[in-house]
């Protein structure tokens, strides 16, 4: 927990591993870590902007997503992120929905 | 992942004889130095008297099924041991095997492992082992959805009583769990010993180490999910299926992950397994993955690739779901990342 604003620390996600023997991590160094942190905004970004909801890096330590009108949710992880993004928006995020599938365009190949 | 002690479940039906193989088990020398918590559902536990080894390093957690009402004691149980081991009051143990009620719901034990807070740093899941008994099986898989899914999530089977039961029934109920988790290595107890380096020992994580044998084993397992494609549905859970996706090229590793994450949160309850190699953008060898409903195992860099085929694989056990929505979903998100960063490439904070 954050000494100064009482925020929680991230749980441990296997999308954000911890740098042990034989796990395949992008934690390997800082630089490395934030590069991912930003690719990983970017690419969720891809998927929310069919919902209208923009999502940045705050603090490298969270992320913050938001409405259009301003409403923001602070989020630890990917997991979290869906649960909130929900939260938000008052319905189910599938990535199985044709609609989401539609706004992404073709598949690749 | 030598300094995390593995916890390993067995699991299944009530009577299905999972104390039996667990004292198969506890007697072969290799596993001297193994932890053992039993939870008993009951007022008065038996199973612990039938290991016939009551010592320090054995815990009975009698107050109820371990999936529901007393999981902060399974917790509690183990950094116990943990303390005490640390202390030197008890002997080292190497790892824990948790057996659980006939009753239980795996996933919820799994889970206490893999996001306690002090458990996460000292501790690892191993393979989850399920006993189907060969006699009544059909009957409590066909009966009890509890049992349809401590098979799907296996990944080790045992077939128990096969030398009581009779052997017609006895193949079609290997044909039936075969059809609900095609990719776990099945044992029947009676005609064959068991190999307990390959129960317990072959597990995801055994896929960093240099070993050539668990890179095998796992390639097998993931052909076997792929091979089962063309046997379709099965009669017991109509709804669960398994089906295998293959990707040519490298994916990106980073899209992948919010789409994992992504159909985890919505359909975590429907997805029973998931597991496969994936050929990552910017790595030489592959990165194993392994994941029950809504949990997933800490991703594993493989050493070398089991094999020449160099497409991503993956095999699903589902509950409900459509292979080709999945196929669809997982292509399109993909191909959102048509060319993947560079390594080296420096994003501007």
């Amino acid at each position: 927990m954050c000494a100064l604003c009482g925020i929680l620390g991230p749980a441990n996600h296997w999308t954000d591993a911890a740098a042990r023997p034989g796990v395949f991590t992008r934690n390997l160094d800082s630089l490395q870590r934030r590069r991912e942190r930003l690719q990983r905004v970017a690419c969720a970004q891809r998927v929310l902007s069919h919902y209208r909801l923009t999502l940045s890096d705050w603090q490298g330590t969270a992320y913050l997503l938001s409405t259009p009108t301003g409403k923001t949710e602070i989020v630890d992880n990917l997991t979290h992120l869906w649960a909130a993004a929900e939260k938000l928006l008052g319905r189910r995020c599938d990535p199985l929905d044709p609609a989401v599938i539609n706004h992404l365009g073709p598949a690749r190949g | 992942m030598a300094e995390f002690t593995p916890v390993n479940l067995v699991t299944g039906f009530l009577g299905s004889g999972k104390t039996t193989l667990l004292q198969r088990l506890l007697a072969d020398p290799a596993l001297g130095d193994t932890a053992v918590l039993i939870n008993e559902f009951g007022e008065v536990g038996l199973d612990h008297h039938l290991l016939e080894r009551i010592d320090e390093t054995m815990v009975l957690l009698p107050s109820g099924c371990v999936c529901c009402t007393i999981r902060g004691e399974l917790s509690e149980a183990i950094r116990d041991l943990h303390s005490r081991r640390e202390r030197g009051e008890i002997p080292v143990f190497r790892r824990i095997v948790v057996e659980s009620t006939g009753l239980a719901d795996p996933f919820p034990i799994l889970s206490t492992v893999q996001n306690d807070p002090v458990l996460t740093h000292h501790f690892r899941l191993g393979n989850v082992i399920t006993t189907v008994d060969a006699v009544n099986g059909a009957g409590q898989l066909g009966r009890h959805p509890e049992s349809v899914k401590q098979v799907a999530i296996a990944d080790r089977l045992v077939l128990t009583k096969t030398d009581i039961a009779d052997p017609v029934s006895v193949e079609t109920l290997l044909r039936d769990v075969q059809r609900l988790n095609p990719s776990a290595p099945l044992w029947q107890t009676a005609d064959r010993s068991l190999d307990v380096d390959l129960l317990l020992a072959h597990d995801h994580f055994a896929l960093g180490d240099k070993a050539e044998r668990p890179l095998r084993w796992f390639a097998e397992e993931v052909a076997a999910g792929r091979r089962s494609t063309a046997t379709g549905r099965n009669r017991h859970g109509d709804s669960i299926r398994s089906f295998s996706l293959a990707f040519e090229g490298q994916l990106d590793w980073t899209m992948f992950g919010v789409w994992l994450t992504m159909l985890l949160h919505c359909h975590g309850e429907a997805v029973l397994r998931v597991k496969g190699i994936l050929n990552v953008a910017n790595s030489e060898t592959p990165v194993a993955i392994h994941g029950v409903q809504r949990l997933v195992h800490p991703p594993i860099h493989m050493t070398a690739w089991p094999d020449d085929d160099r497409r991503s694989r993956l095999v699903f056990i589902v509950d409900g779901l459509e292979r080709g929505s999945i196929e669809r979903s997982l292509e399109t998100f993909l191909g959102v990342i048509a060319s993947p960063l560079p390594a080296d490439a420096i994003l501007a904070p």
